[in-house]
């Protein structure tokens, strides 16, 4: 662990101190979410390190309300997208036949639609509530974790060891989990940094839009769209939002190009 | 380029690499440890060894060039009488494809596939401006005869999937020779190609090297091959040299115990068992195609196996012996013809065969390494199986798991192991116990020692041996090399073209008279003597002529 390189250690830092304020939001806040301490749209003081948004509100509060918000519907989403995408893909990938066409198929005509227009359609039509925002932000992204599990699978279906286990008798479960997982995780994992981060900006994007995280909760994305009149009097703060999803967005990557490195130098061979 | 003295002088080189060892920390270790050699204009050194022991390495170190992170690390390495090590990248470009060149092990691999063979042929030509185009495409032409290529003056035209192994080999050493080099390196030119097909690629090579009068290092595992082009032969072992003599003194008169070794490995005998009365495994009239292909890659194939017996199933590539293995594991259902196991008739299907059918009936592979999942331990490969089968659990599984270890004589300490922390010959013992722990009537050993240097999978055969005796299992035992069939089998099928040309007792299908495609086969094997090859070369062309 020793070789760990400075990006990696920047970006780990900075996930770290994300999901450090996330988890412990409550405890970090200043002030309530909701509560107007203050007037509109005041310059950063020692009573409010960042200013006070739209109708008086501690901004910095706000801001880590917010990415708890943020951080949990990202991380279950990508949880989500990851369970049913790769346990999906496997399984594609071991059955074969008809079972995978329908599967592929399926997966394909829903990546040709844009998931942001598909996914504004199916939120405009429904009750929006996070639960309703987790499970639609998981099931279109675990098209793309589908094609990736898919793709690693196949090849790992075609290995003696998976032959010799079906000439055993096993059954799919023992394939799919004992067999291949262990063998497919790294690709997976990396896949893992990268597929939160579009999480964070699809959440945050949704609740810009208006279709997101509702009122009282706040996130990211709604917070800059509470804030964006204020940039036409010069006033910041719609800007601070929107550089936490720019920084945590960024860290996040570091860490997992490093993942990525890790592990194509594991598959690939190294020094070649 | 004509200066006096030797093409190629190494003194004292040391090659050395960065390994990785997983979960550990990055370690210099040494791949060749002082080896001085000397070739003179015109000669042929042949370099033998297992693998690993760093014959190809040095191969490429008369270039210079070490592969993936290998690095020079010592010593010199003289090639028409400069140190090239010194001339620095701008002199290595000079030489590299002018003075040297290199025949690399997989043609298929090697060539471009969008270009066209003369293309690639004559490029090292132009590139060095040995000689313009036409006057290049002329010698490639002239090579290609030379190596006996179909339709030389054409043969450039076509597309590297167009041409069959073989020729593609050939066409790789016609690329190797047309810039005029000193020094071409082969990196076991004919590893990859069937016994019949090496025989004439061989030759090809031989006559090649002698109308040119270039000097070569050819580098190679089969000490039958090496025998049959080169001057003089070095023995190589984890490095070092053991022992380097003329080719008729390491043949014949081998010192050190290690050659020895390597010159008699392959004249063991294995003495055939009578037939029993009662067949494990009935294989009637099966005929088996794959899906989308309209040709049976199977047809009509009768064969039976006794209990405790070894069926040996030898061809070349392409030949059926795969397909059919794949037909008795359920693997392939065939589409007509009938298998019986243990006295009871074998659905067709995987799916619809008992839990007994699959346990008495296992498999070994040809690459131990990927019939192993990397990310379990010996223990729970060998351990599944009882689990699966038996139901045992906990202790007494670890018992037995450690009673199949020392069966296949490994002893304590590696239950808890990877498959990348074994060596080849240990990774296949394993399989070996893997197969072995589901106590089965009949294991199929598809080409279980091709991988594997002469002196490992001697002991592999060895071992088969011994379990054999021991628990009265039977082999159908799949190969393309007749020493292995020599030293297992008890009974013999011979197919081509997914045919059984010739079946029956050893000691019957290996005595005369025999059909044609046998008798090419037979007598295709390189045999470990001097002069075998223009032996046998003068004795085809005279029974052609004859004809």
């Amino acid at each position: 662990m020793s070789r760990i390189p400075l990006s990696a250690l920047i970006g780990l830092f900075f996930t770290g101190t994300f999901f450090f304020v996330a988890i412990f939001a409550q405890w970090l806040a200043p002030y309530g979410l909701n509560e107007i301490a203050g007037d509109v749209w005041e310059e950063p003081s020692k009573t409010f390190l960042l200013g006070t948004d739209t109708v008086g509100r501690d901004l910095l509060s706000r801001m880590i309300y917010g990415a708890q918000v943020t951080i949990f519907i990202a991380t279950m989403a990508t949880a989500l997208s990851f369970i049913t995408g790769s346990i999906l893909g496997f399984s594609a990938a071991v059955i074969g036949g008809w079972y995978d066409q329908i599967l592929s198929r399926l997966v394909d005509l829903f990546m040709s639609i844009p998931s942001l227009i598909l996914a504004l359609v199916i939120l405009s039509v429904m009750q929006v509530s996070i639960p309703v925002l987790i499970v639609v932000m998981g099931l279109l992204d675990s098209t793309r974790v589908y094609r990736l599990a898919r793709a690693v699978a196949v090849d790992i279906a075609v290995m003696d060891y998976v032959e010799a286990a079906k000439l055993r008798g096993e059954g799919t479960g023992w394939i799919i989990f004992r067999e291949i997982l262990p063998n497919a995780l790294s690709p997976l994992v990396a896949e893992l940094g990268l597929r939160f981060i579009f999480a964070v900006l699809f959440v945050s994007t949704l609740s810009f839009l208006g279709l997101g995280v509702q009122p009282p909760l706040a996130d990211w994305g709604g917070i800059v769209k509470e804030n964006k009149d204020g940039l036409v009097y010069g006033i910041s703060a719609a800007l601070l939002p929107a550089f936490a999803i720019a920084a945590l967005a960024i860290s996040v990557n570091l860490v997992a190009d490093w993942v990525l490195n890790r592990t194509t130098s594991l598959k690939g061979g190294r020094g070649a | 380029m004509t200066v006096n003295g030797p093409v190629l002088h190494m003194i004292n080189i040391k090659i050395g690499a960065t390994a990785y060892p997983p979960g550990e920390r990055p370690r210099d270790v040494t791949l060749v440890d002082g080896v001085s050699l000397t070739l003179a204009r015109g000669k042929v050194l042949g370099l033998i060894g297992e693998s690993g022991a760093g014959k190809s390495t040095i191969g490429l170190a008369s270039m210079a060039y070490g592969r993936g992170g290998v690095r020079l690390t010592g010593g010199e390495v003289i090639v028409n009488g400069r140190d090239i090590l010194k001339g620095g990248t701008a002199g290595l470009r000079a030489l590299r494809g002018r003075e040297v060149t290199y025949v690399s092990q997989s043609a298929a691999a090697s060539f471009n596939p969008a270009k066209r063979l003369m293309e690639q042929v004559i490029e090292s030509c132009l590139t060095h401006g040995v000689m313009d185009r036409a006057a290049a495409e002329k010698r490639a032409v002239t090579l290609f005869r030379k190596l006996g290529l179909p339709n030389p003056e054409t043969f450039g035209d076509r597309y590297p999937h167009q041409v069959s192994g073989g020729q593609l080999q050939r066409a790789m050493t016609a690329m190797a020779l047309c810039p005029k080099p000193d020094l071409v390196v082969f990196d076991e030119p004919t590893t990859a190609l069937d016994v019949t097909t090496q025989i004439d690629v061989l030759m090809a090579i031989k006559e090649a090297i002698r109308d040119t009068g270039v000097a070569a290092l050819y580098i190679t595992h089969d000490l039958a091959v090496v025998a049959q082009v080169s001057d003089e032969i070095m023995v190589l072992r984890n490095g070092k040299t053991v022992e380097w003599g003329t080719t008729d003194q390491i043949i014949n008169a081998p010192r050190e115990p290690y050659t020895q070794a390597l010159v008699s490995v392959r004249s063991h005998e294995h003495p055939e068992k009578p037939p029993a009365a009662e067949p494990v495994l009935t294989v009637e009239a099966v005929t088996a195609r794959y899906r989308s292909v309209p040709i049976d890659v199977l047809k009509n194939v009768s064969v039976e196996i006794a209990p405790g017996r070894t069926l040996a199933v030898v061809g070349e590539s392409g030949s059926g012996k795969s397909t059919l293995a794949r037909a008795i594991t359920g693997l392939l259902p065939p589409s007509r013809g009938r298998i019986r196991f243990a006295g009871r008739p074998l659905s067709a299907d995987l799916a619809g065969r008992t839990k007994d059918d699959l346990r008495e009936l296992q498999m070994i592979y040809q690459m131990a390494d990927v019939a192993m999942n990397p990310r379990q331990t010996v223990g729970t490969i060998i351990g599944r199986p009882l689990e699966f089968y038996f139901e045992l659990r906990g202790a007494e599984r670890d018992k037995r798991v450690q009673e199949l270890l020392d069966q296949i004589e490994m002893g304590k300490g590696f239950a808890d192991r990877y498959p990348a922390e074994l060596s080849g010959g240990q990774k296949q013992r394993v399989c070996i116990a893997r197969s072995l722990a589901a106590k089965p009537r009949l294991i199929i050993c598809d080409e279980v020692t091709s991988a594997l240097d002469p002196l490992v999978a001697e002991g592999i055969l060895k071992l088969l041996l011994d379990l054999q005796a021991q628990e009265n299992v039977a082999y159908l035992f799949i190969t393309h090399d007749l020493a292995t069939v020599r030293a297992i089998a008890d009974s013999i099928a011979v197919m081509y073209k997914g045919e059984v040309v010739r079946y029956g007792l050893k000691s019957d299908v290996l005595a005369p008279p025999f059909d044609n495609y046998t008798d090419l086969l037979l007598s295709s094997v390189p045999e470990m003597r001097l002069g075998w090859l223009e032996e046998v070369i003068a004795h085809r062309k005279m029974e052609s002529a004859g004809n």
